[in-house]
């Protein structure tokens, strides 16, 4: 019926728009060619990530052995040689970092999102929390040089501490959020059964947001891995294994940042294995927090 | 029969009764603790604000505010200027945010408005968040050895056809804001599309709907409806990408080339105030550490109030759209 209509109407020539579509038309063309920008420019804005990758597997695969792995650096015109020690400092103050900010983070983050989270201070502690998410690492790095290096010299501790300065925020902000996925009725019930709050927060709440608590821990520790502007004052470099915590540490992101100056091909090769072990790291973290993060309900 | 067991368990007292004192002190010291530790949060940021600002005020009563418009760093004769920080600052970020902006916005959406299938999306969202993932120094290392050698023909044939455009002045002899934009770009290019992401999803669909309806073209929709009313999500994402680019440190320190001056040229070196404290902390006296901290509380006020505006413009958009308090 309709179709006899359109036919009819234009027959009679009145002016009804073609209801086809016309791929020639400047309006479609218009739509064409921004559609082909878009994939083109989708597709340059993801060329860095494959160079950088492709550089890593090339030049710092070719390098990476046991001896890289295991050795201390070298130096000016040796061959050979590795990063060990700076891979085990790299481990170390990640793990200070992580012991001092992953608690604290934590209790932090109970107390924004299950006993206050409407207080006045909850919402303080919030707003600080994202800002310091958003702080220049390297700031952490000038404030704990102002507090730890100045009195008691270069350290691995002052590198955990300028590191867990970074990792307090993300934690908290993450495992905020998961706490808040935990449904109501569970602690209702739990409180029903007359749990006193420390009860439903140890037993309900943080067992229920434990995929999403750890996710915020795993990106938290994989961000301070990759970090190393806090590093560069506060735990300066070692050319030697740590043998305690209050001397200078090496970790890999300064190994890389002093041997990619360097003009010797030996240190600028180890740079890139170390890179590479550095994003291994990295993403194994990454990877491992979005395993752990998949939503259980 | 029934009675009995209730008794037993009752006498017993394991199975339910009010909580013991025990409880009752657990319960207070762990919530004392929890909010202990949110405070401490608080107090994290008060004392990072006093400490720096402490160690800085020596230098600010010597320097006073000639600090910030000098713009010479001789450590021998106790000159102090960061002009040219500031600016190098600023404006490489400016450089990274205008190129990280466009990509960032387009691809999310790329990722939001229907160009790819659910999977693809997903895939495509995962590549752009391991580009979060790289750490600084690894974008400072491929800057070094794969993005300047690049460069180098581009810009001097720039330079040497365009030379009379101030923007391209100088040579790339190495290190300079070119490349060090360039590799800022793609470093705030992650942040900045989850958040244009965030901003595009939270439009109801039948918007789109609605657009569609009235028989517009994808891009009519999008240029038209989308972004207008995305607008206020894409701005905070701009922001808060800005912010990140004025804090970056390493990859900026590793490819700007640490030069003190102040030119419009895109191939000249310069420096940033991040990467003027990279580079001088380690080996500073003690007078030259009072400046630096001076440096850095300037650009703990930068880069604070960039992201205070950029949270807040990022709340608006969600009361906008969710009427949340």
């Amino acid at each position: 019926m309709s179709e006899i209509d359109l036919t009819l109407l234009a027959n009679k020539q009145t002016a009804l728009p073609s209801l086809h579509r016309q791929f020639l038309e400047p309006r479609a063309m218009k739509s064409g060619f921004l559609t082909a920008l878009t994939w083109t420019i989708a597709a340059l804005g993801s060329i860095p990530l494959f160079s950088v990758i492709y550089m890593l597997i090339i030049q710092g695969g070719a390098r990476l052995d046991f001896e890289a792995l295991t050795a201390l650096p070298p130096a000016g015109f040796e061959d050979g040689g590795g990063f060990g020690n700076a891979l085990v400092g790299t481990l170390v103050m990640v793990g200070i970092g992580g012991v001092i900010s992953i608690p604290v983070g934590i209790l932090a983050a109970v107390y924004l999102a299950v006993l206050g989270p409407h207080s006045k201070l909850a919402k303080t502690a919030r707003f600080v929390a994202k800002t310091l998410t958003g702080f220049p690492s390297i700031l952490a790095g000038v404030f704990t040089y102002a507090i730890l290096v100045i009195t008691f010299g270069y350290s691995a501790l002052a590198g955990g501490v300028s590191l867990a300065v970074l990792m307090l925020p993300t934690v908290v902000l993450a495992a905020e959020e998961a706490m808040r996925q935990v449904p109501q009725k569970m602690t209702d019930a739990a409180y029903g059964m007359g749990c006193t709050r420390t009860q439903v927060i140890l037993k309900v709440v943080l067992p229920t947001a434990l995929p999403g608590i750890l996710t915020g821990v795993m990106l938290a520790v994989a961000g301070a891995a990759g970090e190393s502007a806090p590093l560069l004052f506060t735990a300066l470099f070692s050319n030697y294994y740590i043998s305690e915590l209050m001397e200078p540490t090496a970790s890999l992101s300064i190994l890389i940042y002093n041997f990619s100056a360097m003009p010797f091909d030996n240190q600028i090769e180890l740079a890139w294995a170390a890179s590479l072990v550095l994003v291994l790291i990295v993403l194994v973290f990454n990877i491992l927090a979005r395993l752990l993060g998949r939503p259980k309900y | 029969m029934a009675s009995n067991h209730f008794q037993n368990n009752a006498s017993a007292s394991t199975l339910s009764g009010p909580p013991s004192t025990g409880d009752y002190i657990t319960d207070s010291v762990f919530r004392a603790v929890a909010l202990t530790c949110a405070s401490l949060l608080i107090l994290l940021l008060a004392y990072i604000l006093w400490e720096i600002g402490g160690k800085a005020l020596p230098a600010f009563k010597e320097q006073g505010l000639g600090f910030i418009t000098g713009t010479t760093w001789n450590v021998n004769e106790g000159q102090f200027g960061v002009l040219p920080e500031i600016w190098g600052t600023l404006y490489s970020s400016l450089l990274a945010l205008i190129i990280g902006g466009i990509f960032g916005v387009t691809i999310a959406i790329f990722l939001t408005q229907d160009f790819l299938g659910n999977r693809f999306a997903a895939v495509f969202r995962t590549i752009v968040e391991l580009l979060a993932a790289i750490p600084s120094v690894v974008f400072g290392l491929w800057g070094i050895y794969v993005l300047i050698p690049l460069l180098r023909p581009a810009a001097d044939w720039l330079h040497e056809h365009l030379g009379f455009i101030p923007l391209f002045g100088t040579e790339l002899s190495g290190p300079g804001l070119a490349p060090a934009a360039l590799v800022l770009a793609i470093m705030i290019l992650p942040t900045v599309a989850a958040i244009s992401v965030d901003a595009f999803r939270r439009i109801p669909y039948k918007v789109k709907e609605a657009a569609f309806g009235m028989g517009t073209t994808r891009w009519e929709a999008i240029l038209k409806v989308m972004l207008p009313t995305a607008s206020s999500g894409l701005l905070a994402a701009l922001v808060l990408g800005f912010g990140r680019a004025l804090g970056e440190t390493m990859a900026l320190a590793m490819l700007i080339g640490n030069n003190n001056q102040i030119s419009l040229s895109l191939f000249a070196p310069a420096d940033t105030l991040a990467s003027l404290l990279a580079s001088n902390f380690p080996e500073a006296g003690a007078v030259e550490v009072q400046a630096l901290m001076y440096a850095a509380m300037v650009l703990l006020v930068i880069t604070f109030v960039v992201n205070v505006i950029g949270l807040a413009v990022q709340q608006y958009t969600m009361r906008k759209f969710e009427g949340k308090k």
